[in-house]
């Protein structure tokens, strides 16, 4: 049996060159639009005091965006390291149904779904999941996610080499500022839905009041009981 | 091992367990209804909530400054729909201008 057979891995023998082009094109773009994000992240991270290992640590190991923002912004504000954890993980809920969602399309070997489920993120389940058929399903995931994880850590190295850190350049840049701009921009677009709305003030407004009485970080996982907002009335 | 080592490593270990549940152990199995609601509503109410702490909070104390301007800054942009990078930047630049006149 062929190699290509056997891994699943290269299924552009059943995608049409008009498909294929398409999803490169895709995945090229949203790969370039989340990286600036990713350079936002390094440079945060490291001016937050994570070293350059553990910057681009999290951009290959955690690879979900708004879960690394979440965890070094608790971290950075003295929070626990359960609270930076669990934070990261609600946020991340949603992989479970996203790798739920591409169970059909990411079928092989126990070790090639191993290695690809790293590849489960927003962007390569939009990707796969716009296309029709299985083969271009699979490929535009693969290619999405592996466009995606080499841009976003490229990216995110470039952020924290080049971004200045140490003495009052956080202040003075108005660095600590974009952390709560990139989770609005996070935010953004699910305002657009009434429910979402109501369970975003919710949150907003439960993490407030309990900012006062509980140690950083913890008043952001308390906030997930704003999701009691957003029952079906 | 520095706490960010740690959370590195267990917020790695923990969002792969989520991202490869489905693939290597569910063969298609459909998930009970409330965590698929919970998954689909619980990142506004944290990432709503990271707003409100980072721009409203100091450890545990609660105080207004000019991280508030940048976030007003940010979503005229994203209202205006200013790309990421630049949301990003000019609240940064407002923020900083604002400290500084300050």
């Amino acid at each position: 049996m062929p190699v290509g057979q056997i891994l699943c891995v290269d299924p552009m023998d059943v995608v049409g060159p008009v498909a294929r082009r398409r999803i490169v094109a895709r995945a090229l773009s949203v790969a370039l639009a989340a990286s600036p994000f990713a350079v936002a992240f390094g440079a945060i991270a490291s001016a937050s005091g994570l070293t350059l290992a553990e910057t681009i640590g999290f951009s290959t190991f955690v690879f979900t965006g708004s879960a690394q923002f979440a965890a070094v912004a608790i971290l950075a504000d003295g929070g626990a390291i359960g609270a930076a954890v669990s934070t990261g993980l609600l946020l991340n809920l949603r992989s479970l149904a996203f790798g739920i969602l591409l169970v059909p399309d990411l079928r092989g070997p126990v070790w090639w779904r191993a290695l690809v489920s790293q590849l489960v993120i927003d962007e390569s389940t939009a990707i796969a999941t716009v296309e029709n058929d299985t083969a271009s399903r699979r490929w535009g995931f693969l290619v999405g996610g592996v466009a995606v994880f080499v841009l976003w850590n490229l990216s995110t190295i470039v952020g924290a080499v080049l971004v200045p850190t140490g003495g009052d350049t956080i202040q003075r840049y108005g660095l600590d500022a974009t952390i709560p701009a990139a989770f609005l921009g996070l935010l953004w677009p699910r305002l657009a839905d009434s429910t979402q709305r109501r369970v975003a003030f919710a949150g907003a407004a439960i993490a407030i009041a309990v900012t006062p009485f509980t140690p950083p970080g913890i008043a952001i996982v308390i906030a997930i009981v704003a999701v009691l907002a957003g029952r079906r009335r | 091992m520095s706490d960010a080592t740690v959370v590195l490593v267990s917020l790695g270990l923990g969002t792969y367990a989520l991202k490869a549940a489905g693939p290597l152990l569910l063969g298609g199995k459909v998930l009970p209804r409330w965590i698929t609601r919970l998954a689909e509503l619980a990142p506004a109410a944290l990432l709503a909530a990271l707003v409100a702490t980072s721009t409203f909070a100091l450890g545990d104390r609660l105080t207004v400054d000019a991280r508030l301007l940048g976030l007003v800054a940010a979503a005229v942009a994203l209202k205006l729909k200013a790309p990421f990078v630049l949301v990003v930047v000019i609240a940064a630049a407002a923020t900083a201008i604002a400290r500084s006149l300050a």
